[in-house]
């Protein structure tokens, strides 16, 4: 079965500083792969570079056996590839609802609708005429979130989705991944929290200063394999 | 201790050649009263207020990151207090001049303290704002002539010729003495932390640069030279008004030859002047059309050649004559060991 | 003192629609237009000619005529020469807008010569209510003040009730991310500037209907739809109502006190709200 997402050799800039060095990548329909790294490893980057926000070569990002490099994210999120950006980046000036509906505005047809984000998230719908930005961090992300799903997407892509929030508002955030990813929802999340990425993926890659250090099923990996790859200390150094 | 691997050049040898040049042109110029005709000197005393007023603009924006429409506040005042010095407290004009720049320079802490509550393409209309207050002030004063203006009377016992070249002189010696002020600044430790400010202004203060302090600075410096440029020409005139003073023509006159020779690069102003000398030449006879085409080439140079056409020369070739950038050179072999990893 | 008071907020409703325009880029993009008042002028030299090419008698349909070609004109001027401006430094956006100032000043003296011109309207310019023996309201003030009423709650219900508006405050609140949801910065950008000259038109026509418009008219008016925007405060059209208001009631009483002092005094109180209130008297806050 080819990829639903795959990227090969992926190289990003920023300027003239490297960020990205050749990343191989490839998702599954209906998986939920976790990326993690350190910070600056090139996490980000990653995700960027598929949302169009980062430039990338034309045939570098193929998407359901097109190629989407470097095409503006205006195109890629009405192909059904979402992105919960990095911080969550609500609109100040619009309302809870409002930010909700500017997620749609690729108007792709699915499952998810207002009504049904509000009966996943019932405090958005208490909440709903508020100015986005003046919700607690863990609403926030639940927005964010919320946002992305509007446009009923195929894959999406979680920035940090844990980033700021307190643990038990973390699990509040990650228990609704099953109801996402329910119908077969293919996710991708980039974690600091490595316990929590364990937990929930399928597949885990590390990222480690632009590249890919290690790669792998959730189950098969041990702790001291992820920790090793996630700091890039080199096998040799152990003797 | 090892001698260093890597030194600091500052000048090309283009522009050390230049700096020859240049002090060759400034003797031949100044002995043209004595063989040039007097249209050439009042020629350049116009275009040297245009171009000293240009070049101050271009310290202001393109290093200062203040974009004013105003500067013709501190051009029109420095004329003011210089023929109110003359007529009044009897004064030679001539000196009167660079006490007009001061008073100008003086009188924009004040301004500044308004100003500044503004930023980016609200600070410009602001500063127009400023200079139409000043224009409709001294319109209403009847002891400068008020909406029609007044003549400079300091000047009349001395016979023509003597004040032309005597003016000429005055011109050629604030050009110099303007061009030298804004390079020897820019190469300075200010100049660089000013250029740091212009990138990125958080960044600045938080390397310990006093970012308000330096421009407020930078907006005095721009202001005497302003009203430099604005006694000067005056005094070159005779006659002055708040219409003439206070016109925003200056500003925009000022706007486009830093736009065409290039924002934020020394010699921007210097080939812009130049080009507008020329074009005002051989079309202003033209009018309206002749200020349709500078606005559309204005319009056309900002959209396509970014950087001003100075700026495209020195992108493309390199061409620099006035260096404020340290390059770094390696002067050993073993700087390239290195320096070999790094980009 | 009250006629002075009504006299004030007429002339506010005139400068309201000079400055809708001018808040309207101003909030979407951060786009200051230094030709807006070129612009105004020229929309009434537009309808100067198009009623004696036409020989319209009604040069309200004329007007009406001009709103769309005034959409369509701001939106190719955004979409393909001011967009490309935009960004970090103001420098750009101000000196090509200065420089189409200079454009449309010399094509209309060009065109029409220095002579101030008029549109005529019949009398209406000075067709009067009476109000009571003292006071006589002019008809055309109060059409102004009505369409700058109307215009400002339709900008407002716009911007808070619609898609579009939602597009515009999201571009306007942060340009990467609405991208991101799909949307097309650069036409949403140019749909703004496209209204922003309906308005303009609007200003422009019934400028030129109560008084004579000459070609360099411009740059005043630019002033006086800037200040009335700064005084208000950014980010709210009834602020900029409230702001044209209380400059027009500024200046009225600068020109009871001194007819030449008038448009000063008008400066002289925007420099002092700048200095006391640098962010106006009724700004919008965010979030």
């Amino acid at each position: 079965m080819s990829a639903l997402l795959d990227t090969r050799a992926l190289k990003a800039f920023y300027g003239d500083a490297q960020a990205l060095f050749g990343i191989d990548f490839s998702l599954e329909g209906g998986e939920l792969v976790a990326i993690i790294g350190a910070n600056g490893a090139g996490k980000s980057t990653f995700l960027k570079s598929l949302t169009g926000l980062v430039r990338a070569p034309h045939d570098a990002i193929r998407f359901k056996g097109e190629p989407i490099g470097g095409l503006p994210p205006g195109d890629i999120v009405r192909r059904g590839l979402a992105m919960v950006p990095e911080g969550r980046r609500l609109f100040p000036s619009l309302s809870v609802e409002e930010n909700l509906l500017m997620g749609a505005t690729p108007a792709r047809k699915g499952p998810w609708s207002l009504q049904r984000l509000y009966g996943l998230f019932p405090i958005l719908a208490e909440k709903r005429n508020q100015p986005g930005t003046s919700l607690s961090g863990g609403q926030q992300q639940m927005v964010a979130l919320g946002r992305a799903l509007m446009s009923n997407p195929e894959v999406l892509l979680c920035d940090e989705l844990s980033l700021g929030l307190a643990p038990i508002v973390i699990r509040e955030i990650y228990a609704a991944m099953p109801a996402i990813t329910a119908e077969g929802m293919t996710v991708v999340i980039v974690e600091q929290d490595v316990t929590m990425a364990r937990q929930v993926s399928k597949r885990i890659y590390c990222f480690q200063e632009g590249r890919v250090s290690l790669e792998g099923r959730s189950a098969d990996l041990t702790r001291e394999q992820i920790s090793q790859a996630y700091f890039g200390i080199a096998e040799a150094a152990h003797a | 201790m090892p001698p260093p691997i890597v030194a600091v050049e500052r000048a090309t040898a283009a522009s050390r050649a230049a700096l020859v040049v240049a002090v060759a042109i400034v003797l031949i110029a100044a002995s043209l009263p004595f063989w040039g005709e007097s249209s050439w000197m009042r020629e350049f005393v116009e275009i040297a207020c245009y171009f000293i007023f240009a070049m101050m603009w271009n310290l202001l924006a393109g290093y200062g990151g203040m974009v004013s429409i105003g500067q013709q506040a501190f051009f029109g005042f420095g004329g003011y207090v210089m023929l109110m010095l003359g007529n009044f407290a009897g004064l030679n004009p001539f000196v009167a001049i660079p006490l007009g720049a001061l008073a100008a320079g003086l009188v924009a802490v004040p301004v500044s303290f308004v100003a500044f509550r503004l930023s980016g393409g609200y600070f410009a209309i602001g500063t127009w704002v400023i200079a139409e207050v000043f224009r409709l002030s001294f319109a209403n004063v009847s002891a400068v002539g008020g909406g029609s203006g007044t003549t400079l009377t300091a000047l009349r016992g001395i016979d023509k010729a003597t004040r032309e070249s005597t003016t000429y002189w005055m011109a050629l010696a604030c050009v110099v003495a303007a061009v030298a002020l804004v390079y020897l600044f820019l190469r300075s430790k200010r100049g660089l932390a000013l250029l740091a400010i212009r990138d990125n202004e958080v960044a600045a203060e938080s390397q310990g640069i006093p970012v308000a302090r330096m421009k407020l600075a930078v907006y005095v410096v721009a202001a005497f030279g302003a009203g430099l440029a604005g006694a000067l020409y005056f005094v070159g005139n005779l006659r002055i008004s708040p219409d003439a003073a206070f016109s925003v023509n200056w500003t925009a006159f000022a706007i486009f030859m830093v736009v065409i020779g290039g924002i934020g690069r020394i010699e921007g102003p210097l080939v812009g002047a130049l080009i507008f000398w020329a074009l005002n030449k051989f079309l202003s006879d033209y009018g309206t059309w002749y200020l349709l085409g500078l606005g559309l080439l204005a319009i056309l140079v900002t959209l396509f050649f970014k950087q001003g056409l100075w700026g495209f020369a020195q992108q493309r070739w390199g061409w620099s004559l006035f260096p404020t950038q340290r390059k770094l050179l390696r002067t050993s072999p073993d700087a390239n060991t290195f320096l070999r990893d790094r980009p | 003192m009250l006629e002075t008071l009504v006299q004030g907020v007429l002339l506010g409703g005139l400068y309201t629609l000079f400055a809708l325009g001018q808040s309207l880029m101003f909030g979407v993009m951060r786009l200051t237009n230094t030709a807006q008042g070129d612009f105004i002028i020229l929309g009434a030299f537009a309808v100067i000619a198009g009623v004696s090419l036409t020989g319209a008698s009604a040069p309200w349909l004329v007007a009406l005529a001009v709103l769309p070609v005034a959409f369509g004109f701001g939106y190719v001027l955004q979409r393909y020469v001011l967009n490309g401006t935009l960004g970090k430094d103001p420098l750009p956006s101000l000196v090509v807008t200065f420089g189409l100032s200079i454009v449309i000043q010399n094509l209309l003296l060009e065109l029409f010569s220095a002579d101030p011109r008029a549109i005529e309207t019949g009398g209406l310019s000075t067709q009067g209510i009476a109000l009571g023996d003292a006071m006589s309201l002019g008809v055309l003030p109060l059409v102004v003040l009505a369409v700058a009423l109307v215009a400002t709650g339709a900008l407002q219900w716009l911007f808070a009730h619609t898609a579009l508006g939602r597009s515009f405050r999201a571009v306007s609140d942060d340009r990467e991310i609405a991208e991101l949801m799909g949307l097309s910065a650069k036409k949403v950008y140019a749909l703004a500037t496209a209204i922003a000259f309906v308005l303009i038109a609007i200003a422009g026509a019934l400028q030129g209907m109560r008084t004579t418009v000459s070609p360099s008219d411009g740059p005043l008016l630019l002033l006086f739809a800037f200040e009335a925007v700064i005084i208000g405060g950014m980010g709210s059209f009834w602020g900029t109502l409230a702001g044209a208001m209380i400059l027009g009631i500024t200046q009225q009483i600068g020109f009871r006190l001194d007819p030449g002092w008038g448009i000063w005094f008008g400066h002289i109180v925007f420099l002092v709200v700048l200095v006391l209130r640098p962010q106006g008297l009724f700004p919008k806050t965010r979030g």
